[in-house]
C-alpha cells in the first residue's frame, strides 16, 4: 500500500520504530483495525471498510482479520484511546445512561449491516441450499470469535486487574462461545447428514482430534514445561534477592559496628549474639511471617524465647534456652513469665560472669517448671537485707500470689539455680462443653 | 600402647571434617596440642568424598563431623561409613559438630549413628572432653538435645505408642531433664546421689532408644514428630 508507507515514514522519524500490536482499547473483535489503524496512522473507519470490502473478496477479509489476530500480539496503543469502551456511560449521579454513538461507529455498523444484507442477498438462506453450510459456519465463527477475545481479555487481565464483575461477565461470555461453537458444529453435522452418519463423524472427528493432539502434544508439553521451569527461576532469583537485601541490611550492619567495637569484647559478644538470632529467626522464620512483623508471643515456648532474647539484648550474657513442650499462655504463665524474666536479669547481672545462662521450660501435664540456672558466685536469700524485694517480691511474691511456687537454691557446682512451677489453668473449652 | 601412655595421658586419634579451612584451624589451634589435651589430629576433609577418603584410611577413633557438607552433608558421611561403625574392632565413633542446633540436624546424624551432637559455640576444654567420652563409648548430650528428646517422648499428644516400644526410663528422663537444664554429668550425679558412670550409661541408653532398634519405630516416632 503506497499510501500506508508516508505516514508510517513520518511516524517512524520522530519517534523510535514502532511494533504493530493489536489494541486492548476500544475494540469490535480482536482489536486488529484499531491497531492496524494506528499503526499507519489512519482513521479506524478506514483499515474497518478495507477489511469489509475484502471480505467480499471470498471472504479474504475475515482471513485476513484472523491472521492478523493470531500473530499480532495485543498491546496497548492503536489510535487515541479516547474511544468508549462502553455502550453505556455512567453519570455523575451514578445512573447507567446508553452512550451517544459517535458519527464514525455509527457509519461502520451501517456499513456491516448493509454489507451483512447485500451478503445475505447474494446466497440463498434457506435451509437446503447453501443456507445449510452458512448457519452453521456463522455460529462456529461467532463462537470462536467470542473465544479467542476471551483468551486476550485474560492476557489483559493480568495486566490491569479488573473488577469481580467483569470476571463475572468474561466467564460467561467463554461459556457463550463454545457453546455456540458446539451448536454449530452439531448443527453441520445434523443438518448435511442424517443421524445415521453422526457417529461416524464423531469417530472421524475424535481421530483427527487425537491426530492433532498427537502432533501438537509434545510441543505443548514442551512449552508449559519451559514456562514453569522460567518461573521457577524467576521466584528463586527472587528469594536470593530477598536474602542478599537481609543480609546486606542486618549482618553487614552488625559487621561494620564490630569492626568498630572491636576492642570492647563484651560489646561484640553481644552484637553477635544479637545477629545469629536474628539470623536464626530470619533463617528458620514459619512461612509467611516477615522480618518486620514483631508479634505478641501467644505460646509459652514463643514467650520465654522472646523474653530471654531481650534480657540477653539487653545485659550482653548469652542466654542458652530450652524448651520441652508448648501451650497456650494465660495469666496465671504471664506471672510466671515475669518470675522468670526477672530471674534472667538477675541471673545475668550476678551471675553471668561464669558462663552462659541456661533456662530450661518444661510443659508436664497440667503444669509448667521454668528453671534459670547461672553459673556465678552463688545465692543466699537469707543474706539479703530485708528491705531489698527484687528477688522477694517480683519472683517468689509474685509465684505465690498466682498460686505457684519457686525455689532459689545454689547449684551443686556452684551458681544460682531459680525453679519457678506453676499450675495452668483449666482450658474454658472443656468446661463448656460440659 | 601409644608414646603418651608413658607420661599417663590419654590419647585419642581424630579426624575433623569441615568445609570451612578457618574453623578446622581453629580447632586444630585448641584441641590438637597433643602434648597438653592428649588429641591427636590425623587427618582433615572439606567434603563428603574427601571424608570417607580420609575415614577409611586414617582409621581414626573420633571423628568430629560438621553437619552441614558439600556433597550431601554429615549424614551421607555416616551413610558411607556405617561399616566402620558397626561392630568392627576399632570403631570409629562420630561425634556432630554445628552451628545448626534445628532439630531435623539434630535428630538426622543421630539417627545416621553419631555418637553425641555439640555445637560450635562450645569451649575448646568442653569439645576435648566430649572427644574423650565419645571415644569411651559413651554419649554426649547438649542441654538442646536434651530438650529435643524430652520433647519427643514426654509429648501427651502424640498418637499412642506400642507396650513393647523401647521407652526411657523414669530415671533416664530424669538425667536428661537435668542435662537439658545445663547441668554437667557430674553435677547430674551428685543431684541424684549416683556415680558419674551411671549418668553416662542412663544417656548412652538414650541415644540407643533414640536410633531405635527397626525402621518401623523410627518411622513412627519421626512423623509423629513431624520431624521427616
Amino acid at each position: 500500500m503506497p499510501a500506508a508507507a508516508t505516514p508510517r515514514a513520518a511516524a517512524s522519524e520522530e519517534q523510535s520504530p514502532r511494533k504493530l500490536y493489536r489494541s486492548a482499547d476500544g475494540r469490535f473483535l480482536g482489536g486488529v483495525a484499531r491497531g492496524l489503524a494506528g499503526h499507519l496512522g489512519l482513521p479506524v473507519v478506514w483499515v474497518r471498510l478495507a477489511f469489509l470490502a475484502l471480505f467480499f473478496a471470498q471472504g479474504l477479509g475475515a482471513l485476513l482479520y484472523a491472521v492478523f489476530w493470531i500473530v499480532v500480539p495485543l498491546g496497548v496503543g492503536g489510535t487515541s484511546a479516547a474511544q468508549p469502551k462502553s455502550m453505556f456511560e455512567i453519570l455523575p449521579d451514578g445512573r447507567r445512561k446508553l452512550r451517544k454513538p459517535d458519527r464514525g461507529q455509527v457509519f461502520a455498523l451501517v456499513a456491516l449491516v448493509v454489507g451483512a444484507a447485500i451478503f445475505i442477498g447474494n446466497v440463498n438462506m434457506g435451509l437446503a441450499g447453501t443456507g445449510r453450510y452458512i448457519w452453521p459456519m456463522l455460529l462456529i465463527g461467532v463462537g470462536l470469535v467470542l473465544v479467542w477475545r476471551q483468551a486476550d481479555n485474560a492476557r489483559r487481565a493480568r495486566w490491569t486487574e479488573i473488577g469481580r464483575r467483569r470476571r463475572v461477565l468474561q466467564a460467561a461470555r467463554g461459556v457463550a462461545g463454545v457453546a455456540l461453537v458446539g451448536l454449530g458444529l452439531t448443527v453441520f453435522v445434523v443438518v448435511r447428514g442424517s443421524a445415521a452418519q453422526f457417529g461416524n463423524v464423531l469417530t472421524a472427528s475424535i481421530a483427527v482430534v487425537a491426530g492433532v493432539g498427537l502432533l501438537v502434544g509434545p510441543w505443548l508439553v514442551r512449552m508449559t514445561q519451559d514456562l514453569s521451569e522460567e518461573r521457577l527461576m524467576r521466584i528463586r532469583a527472587q528469594e536470593r534477592a530477598e536474602v542478599a537485601a537481609h543480609v546486606h541490611d542486618s549482618v553487614l550492619h552488625t559487621l561494620t559496628l564490630i569492626q568498630r567495637n572491636a576492642d570492647d569484647g563484651g560489646e561484640v559478644r553481644r552484637l553477635a549474639r544479637a545477629q545469629e538470632r536474628e539470623l536464626r529467626a530470619w533463617l528458620y522464620r514459619p512461612e509467611g511471617r516477615g522480618k518486620d512483623e514483631a508479634e505478641e508471643p501467644d505460646s509459652l515456648a514463643e514467650a520465654v524465647k522472646k523474653a530471654a532474647a531481650e534480657v540477653e539484648d539487653h545485659h550482653g550474657v548469652p542466654i542458652e534456652i530450652v524448651v520441652v513442650g508448648d501451650c497456650p499462655l494465660d495469666e496465671k504463665l504471664d506471672a510466671q513469665l515475669q518470675a522468670a524474666r526477672e530471674a534472667m536479669v538477675n541471673a545475668a547481672k550476678y551471675g553471668g560472669e561464669g558462663g552462659a545462662v541456661q533456662v530450661y521450660a518444661e510443659v508436664e501435664g497440667r503444669s509448667v517448671f521454668v528453671s534459670v540456672r547461672d553459673r556465678g558466685p552463688g545465692f543466699d536469700l537469707d543474706a539479703v537485707p530485708d528491705d531489698r524485694m527484687g528477688v522477694r517480691g517480683s519472683i517468689i511474691g509474685r509465684m505465690k500470689r498466682h498460686g505457684g511456687t519457686a525455689r532459689l537454691r545454689t547449684a551443686p557446682e556452684g551458681g544460682t539455680v531459680v525453679e519457678l512451677e506453676m499450675e495452668r489453668v483449666p482450658e474454658a473449652g472443656v468446661g463448656a462443653q460440659g | 600402647m601409644n608414646s603418651d601412655d608413658a607420661v599417663g595421658a590419654r590419647h585419642v586419634r581424630v579426624v575433623l571434617v569441615d568445609d570451612h579451612r578457618m574453623f578446622r584451624t581453629g580447632v586444630q589451634a585448641e584441641i590438637g596440642r597433643t602434648e597438653e589435651t592428649g588429641v591427636e589430629v590425623v587427618g582433615e576433609a572439606a567434603d563428603v568424598d574427601q571424608a570417607v577418603t580420609v575415614i577409611t584410611a586414617t582409621r581414626p577413633e573420633v571423628v568430629l563431623l560438621d553437619v552441614h557438607l558439600p556433597g550431601g552433608g554429615g549424614v551421607e558421611v555416616l551413610r558411607r561409613c556405617a561399616p566402620l561403625m558397626g561392630p568392627v574392632e576399632n570403631p570409629v565413633r562420630f561425634l556432630a559438630l554445628s552451628v545448626s542446633d534445628a532439630a531435623e540436624d539434630v535428630i538426622g546424624v543421630i539417627r545416621g549413628g553419631a555418637r553425641g551432637y555439640v555445637t560450635k559455640t562450645i569451649t575448646g576444654t568442653d569439645l576435648v572432653n566430649s572427644v574423650f567420652r565419645v571415644q569411651e563409648g559413651d554419649a554426649v548430650f547438649s542441654p538442646r538435645l536434651a530438650g529435643f528428646v524430652l520433647d519427643a517422648f514426654a509429648s501427651t499428644d502424640a498418637p499412642p505408642l506400642d507396650e513393647d516400644l523401647d521407652r526411657l526410663t523414669q530415671r533416664e528422663r530424669e538425667v536428661l531433664r537435668l542435662i537439658a537444664r545445663g547441668y554437667a554429668y557430674k553435677e547430674i550425679a551428685k543431684q541424684l546421689f549416683i556415680s558419674v558412670k551411671t549418668v553416662e550409661s542412663h544417656v548412652s541408653a538414650v541415644l540407643r532408644k533414640l536410633q531405635l532398634s527397626n525402621r518401623h519405630e523410627l518411622t513412627r516416632w519421626a512423623t509423629a514428630r513431624r520431624l521427616v
